[in-house]
């Protein structure tokens, strides 16, 4: 979204009306610019926005176009985590509004790296995503071992357990998880969601999950739909 | 991106080995230490290991073109993220690969890797190919020559770069040391030589050899 031969003069946010500004933050998420998001946040909220309306209009409607061309392959890792930090900048001012709100939580989600694996990329941008779909996430870290997923799950009694590998060797650690869910007769008791490079479909099925996420758009998708048959039912 | 490159080609050989690029160098090394020139070497960029769900078309590409040619095949690739479905593909069509799960993990055997990977969980592996091309593969690859800001979110969980030689060369060492210091990282150095790739060669030519009693 940059021209090198367009010389950027400083934009006010403030002066563009509502719709151009979240024109602008739909931009600035894409481009990872964290302050001006803080700033363009700041703005909206001043005009009597509410916190929810300012996440889902001008943070979450920008990062589905971040997910999006992801997705295609326009966008890579590198700016999708850029976009991440931006939208984390305005969450950073949201958050406690929309705490104060009370506004009812979709639902909750306890996530973690497996046990053996130290990776969390992946992770973060799908707990950062589910927050801003309006889950209540509860992020216990890497290198996880059954022992804390299922400390986690009695303390916090999430609907959705979120496990996460980027490494083929750590993968199979997921199955370790969920038969000890079975085998303590919770397995039912929550939705259990696996993604990471190398996992697929085929793996997910395997292991027992409820869903293989490809990506983080995709998890919270699947997760507004499953709570919602869980909730249902 | 053209993924599939093709290295030689001057008449079908008798047999191809299919390899990541970031092998080749090793295995015409271990070709010509061993007097086997009758190995037809392919490759498949090794930038695919930033998009593992691609490999698989990749390698099925010149394994067609292989077996059209009545070559026989193996694959120079570990699981190398493919979660399994490299596996599955080339079991299919009874093509043997490269046992382990990453290159990392056949050039220092399974059971040092093991080793190494219980000693410290955040430790970043390079071998001589990433030494080589750690600014492409690594620093632009990951987006840290555009973007620097993004390191911690990358390295904030590494504490040590261990680098596993398949060649006994002081320059990529002090390229390796520089690696680890650019990325704050702790160095240390093990050297492999060719480890489970060259016992893996080894063992597709004598089968070759016996197809041909």
């Amino acid at each position: 979204m940059s021209d090198d031969n367009y010389e950027e003069e400083d934009l006010d946010l403030a002066s563009l009306d509502d719709d151009e500004l979240v024109e602008q933050m739909h931009d600035d998420l894409y481009d990872g610019m964290a302050e001006e998001i803080s700033e363009g946040t700041e703005i909206l909220l001043s005009r009597g926005w509410t916190p929810d309306k300012v996440l889902n209009d001008a943070l979450v409607g920008g990062m589905a176009i971040v997910g999006v061309d992801f997705r295609d392959g326009i966008l890579f890792v590198p700016e999708v985590l850029s976009a991440a930090g931006a939208m984390k900048a305005g969450m950073a001012i949201l958050r406690p509004l929309l705490a104060e709100t009370g506004a009812e939580s979709v639902g909750k989600m306890v996530i973690g790296t497996v046990k053996g694996d130290i990776h969390d990329i992946g992770k973060n941008l799908v707990a950062m995503m589910m927050e801003g779909a309006g889950f209540e996430v509860i992020d216990i870290g890497i290198n996880i071992s059954v022992e804390k997923y299922l400390e986690a799950l009695e303390e916090h009694q999430p609907d959705i357990l979120g496990m996460s590998a980027l490494l083929t060797t750590t993968m199979p650690y997921m199955k370790v998880v969920i038969d000890t869910l079975k085998e303590q007769g919770i397995r039912d008791d929550y939705i259990v969601l696996v993604g990471g490079a190398p996992l697929n479909q085929e793996f997910g099925d395997a292991v027992g999950a409820d869903g293989y996420c490809r990506d983080a758009a995709i998890t919270v998708d699947m997760a507004k739909e499953m709570v919602a048959q869980k909730r249902a039912a | 991106m053209n993924a599939v490159k093709k290295v030689e080609r001057s008449g079908p050989a008798k047999a191809v080995i299919i390899c990541c690029s970031a092998l080749m160098r090793e295995i015409l090394q271990v070709n010509k230490f061993n007097g086997w020139d009758h190995f037809e070497v392919q490759c498949i960029s090794a930038e695919l290991h930033n998009y593992p769900q691609k490999i698989c078309a990749a390698v099925q590409i010149l394994i067609d073109q292989a077996v059209a040619q009545e070559q026989q095949v193996f694959v120079a690739y570990a699981d190398c993220g493919t979660g399994g479905l490299l596996d599955a593909m080339l079991q299919a069509q009874h093509i043997e690969r490269i046992p382990g799960a990453h290159c990392y993990e056949f050039y220092a055997g399974s059971a040092q890797f093991n080793i190494f990977h219980e000693a410290e969980l955040g430790t970043f592996y390079l071998t001589d190919f990433l030494v080589r091309h750690f600014d492409r593969l690594v620093i632009k690859g990951l987006g840290l020559d555009r973007k620097p800001e993004l390191e911690p979110l990358y390295f904030g969980h590494y504490k040590k770069l261990l680098y596993i030689a398949q060649s006994c060369d002081e320059k990529l060492q002090a390229q390796a040391k520089r690696a680890a210091a650019r990325l704050g990282l702790e160095y240390q150095y093990h050297f492999s030589g060719s480890g489970d790739l060259g016992q893996s060669l080894k063992k597709f030519n004598a089968q070759i050899a016996l197809k041909q009693i």
